[in-house]
């Protein structure tokens, strides 16, 4: 159950930026963006090598006290960011790949609708109801 | 009233209320106000007449109901801040009816000004699907005003629309059936003259997209009558047609199991519908891409982030293109948008494409293609997920240009392991899904409704590599003549003596030169013989290739058979001898045939990749020489160099 979820474009600016409504939002925001900076250093450290979708999935960007950030990226530079609660019950990476892979095939949907513009903020609603089932039932 | 309204707030500009309007903008305002106060129903007209100065109409309602107003939101801005609701900071009744009056002229086409709403002007218009139960009651003008479901867009029709625009009109709205006669006379200045052979249609279904000056006058005149009979309204136009059309639509209704009337099909909707994607593209079976797509729809003049959510709802199975059913949805949707009609949350149950095909059966496609189809119906996430693969990989695929729309069972499982990919990785199972679909070719894809269409292009397609097998090994003797011609095959000889020149034996596969020698003897008395006829002119010209590696006895008969009859004699020559020796030989030059066929194609594989490798090899050279003169060059450099340095 993620908390927040961004989708950044390949020059680093946000698509697509979701966070569960109650809390401060703006703190969301910020961490994501602060966690583009990891997301880079991992890509240029991944070099040349071969992009399956191990590599895709970054993993856990960083931790802090109350949250986690994980980070995947896809092989034209985009990159989903997902924020989830650390005192949630641990979720196993394969929840948080999986979630990736729902992201990366709703991005995929998107993409295939000829109206959007690549670049454009993401507007589609199937989208948006995938990422609310994503996302933390906040009461 | 109204001086009193307008004179109780000053900021407001007076206004000069008909009778009608006015009754009908007490009762939007009443129900703003009841609703906001958590009333459902909205209290009776007379209390809100009553104490209008008290009442404020609270935002939400309002807004509801200024977006039912079907005008885009920066006008609805402008309007709120003219009638004054944005300074005083509430709705009060004189800033509800200034802002109704200025709607009205929004929708009449006038400039947003208040200069706008001091001329004479129809009720406004709001898009009140859900609110229909509430508001019957009132006065036969709120009825209209309020109820008349008209689409707003009037100048924004373009050609392609218009047909669906009105039979949409017909069809989506049932609640208007008693009120479709409020006609505005003449098909008005700002609709684009229609072309279509349904004049008559046109014309009757332009009454119901009043035009901005006439709308009133046939709002006014039904005023007094509306309340009796529904049909009865004097229409200025063709009653018997609008009547025909309402009765048009309660079968539909009727006939309906879904709820949702506006989202049905109907027959003449459908046709257009079919005839603008063959426009787009010709082949029924086949998809429109996105790219096309766009742009068709974009002359439809909605919004882009509409036009979006609407593709998103059509395309079902997300892969970017529309196949009829999707287009025929898609399109619908646009048409339901133009016409006011919001759009859904989710794809109605009529527009979804098992639905659609289901419902009107091509024509041209044959009834045990499409009994098949909707056995496959059922499961249809699968073969959407594959459909998605397969267009996409056949589109990637320049040569594979017809898609395959419905899978078959074969092509399921050939196409099973491609389903869990990542779709660019389907790259690598392209190859394999267009040879999948070859080789099933062979099977009937009953499946598939273009199965004939597909079966040709893959024929034409499998053609230039490998010969397609051939379930008659008859026919087969064309294909194997050409390839004959080119090559001179080496091999007939040992198997010739395998031959003997049996006549009267039933018609074998012969891709080779002898066998074809003896399919000359034997072709006279075979059924073969009109397709021999035929062929017979090719044997003929194989014979003098066939030459060397034919058989003794043919080459006796060689200068005499120029003619088909004269291989006759020598066929019934031998025809009595070795009728019994050639009964167990079918089978064995069928398997030799067949060998031969494959070597053949070996053979020529192999001669190809040759011509490939030495061309590649002569390049290569080349290079290397050119890199030899280079290297003695700068060795002379180096040489002419060192002296200088060992000085």
């Amino acid at each position: 159950m993620a908390v927040c979820v961004a989708v950044i474009a390949k020059e680093n600016y946000p698509l697509y930026i979701r966070s569960v409504p109650t809390e401060n939002e703006l703190k969301f925001h910020y961490m994501v963006h602060t966690s583009l900076d990891v997301v880079d250093e991992k890509i240029s450290a991944m070099g040349k090598a071969l992009v399956d979708q191990r590599e895709l999935y970054l993993g856990l960007l960083y931790p802090t006290e109350d949250y986690k950030v994980y980070g995947y990226v896809t092989n034209s530079r985009v990159k989903f960011v997902m924020v989830v609660d650390s005192s949630n019950t641990a979720l196993r990476d394969n929840e948080i790949r999986s979630m990736f892979r729902k992201l990366h095939s709703s991005y995929t949907d998107v993409m295939c609708n000829p109206f959007y513009n690549p670049g454009d903020r993401i507007q589609s609603r199937a989208f948006d109801s995938m990422v609310t089932s994503m996302m933390i039932q906040v009461c | 009233m109204e001086a009193a309204a307008g004179g109780g707030c000053g900021s407001g500009p007076p206004l000069l209320l008909s009778e009608g309007e006015q009754q009908c903008y007490s009762e939007l305002f009443a129900r703003c106000a009841g609703a906001a106060g958590g009333g459902p129903g909205c209290g009776p007209p007379e209390a809100a007449r009553a104490a209008p100065g008290a009442a404020t109409a609270a935002a939400g309602p309002v807004a509801d109901l200024f977006r039912a107003s079907q005008l885009p939101a920066e006008t609805l801005h402008q309007i709120t801040e003219l009638c004054g609701a944005k300074r005083v900071g509430y709705f009060g009744p004189t800033q509800f009816y200034v802002a109704l009056k200025l709607i009205a002229a929004a929708q009449s086409g006038l400039p947003v000004r208040i200069e706008s709403i001091k001329c004479e002007l129809p009720l406004p218009r709001f898009m009140m699907s859900k609110t229909d139960g509430e508001i019957r009651f009132g006065n036969p003008a709120e009825l209209l005003g309020t109820k008349m479901q008209i689409p707003y867009l009037i100048t924004e029709k373009n050609t392609f629309k218009r047909m669906d625009d009105e039979d949409k009109q017909e069809t989506q709205s049932p609640t208007m059936s008693p009120l479709a006669s409020p006609p505005s006379s003449p098909p008005h200045y700002q609709r684009v003259p229609l072309s279509h052979g349904y004049s008559k249609l046109r014309s009757s279904t332009e009454q119901m997209h009043p035009a901005p000056y006439d709308a009133r006058q046939p709002l006014v005149q039904p005023e007094g009558a509306s309340t009796g009979g529904p049909g009865a309204k004097p229409p200025r136009h063709q009653t018997s047609l609008i009547r025909s059309f309402s009765v048009e639509r309660e079968p539909q209704d009727n006939n309906s199991n879904y709820p949702d009337e506006p989202w049905r099909i109907t027959e003449e909707q459908r046709e257009y519908y079919v005839n603008q994607f063959r426009s787009l593209q010709p082949d029924p079976s086949s998809f429109i891409s996105g790219s096309v797509a766009k742009n068709f729809f974009t002359k439809s003049k909605l919004s882009i982030p509409e036009l979006s959510y609407i593709w998103e709802l059509s395309d079902a199975d997300c892969d970017g293109a529309l196949t009829l059913p999707e287009f025929c949805a898609a399109f619908h949707l646009i048409v339901a948008r133009k016409n006011g009609y919001p759009l859904p949350e989710g794809l109605p149950p009529t527009l979804q494409p098992e639905y659609l095909q289901a419902a009107f059966p091509k024509p041209k496609w044959e009834c045990a293609l499409f009994d098949s189809y909707s056995e496959s119906m059922p499961a249809n996430q699968q073969p959407r997920d594959l459909n998605r693969m397969e267009k996409l990989s056949i589109k990637d695929m320049a040569d594979f240009p017809v898609p395959i729309q419905d899978v078959t069972g074969d092509d399921k499982q050939a196409l099973k392991n491609t389903v869990d990919e990542v779709l660019p990785k389907d790259m690598s199972e392209d190859p394999a899904t267009p040879k999948d679909s070859n080789s099933l070719k062979a099977r009937p894809r009953s499946r598939s409704y273009s199965s004939t269409s597909i079966e040709e292009a893959m024929k034409r397609g499998e053609d230039p590599p490998t010969p397609p097998p051939r379930p008659q090994k008859t026919h087969s003797r064309a294909s194997s003549l050409d390839l004959n011609k080119v090559f001179q095959p080496s091999v007939p000889a040992t198997k010739s003596g395998l031959l003997p020149p049996p006549p009267a034996l039933p018609p074998r596969p012969c891709p080779s030169q002898p066998e074809q020698a003896s399919e000359a003897e034997l072709h006279p008395q075979l059924n073969r013989a009109p397709s021999q006829a035929a062929e017979s002119s090719p044997t003929k010209k194989d014979l003098p290739y066939s030459q060397p590696p034919s058989k003794p006895i043919r080459r006796k008969f060689r200068p005499e058979n120029q003619a088909t009859e004269n291989q006759e004699p020598s066929t019934t020559v031998g025809g009595p001898a070795s009728v019994a020796a050639a009964k167990p030989h079918p089978t064995v030059q069928k398997q030799s045939s067949k060998q031969k066929k494959a070597i053949q194609t070996a053979i020529r594989k192999n001669k190809e990749a040759n011509a490939v490798l030495a061309r590649l090899n002569s390049e290569l050279q080349q290079q290397l020489k050119e890199v030899h003169q280079e290297r003695i060059a700068l060795e002379n450099q180096l040489e002419q160099l060192r002296p200088v340095t060992v000085l």
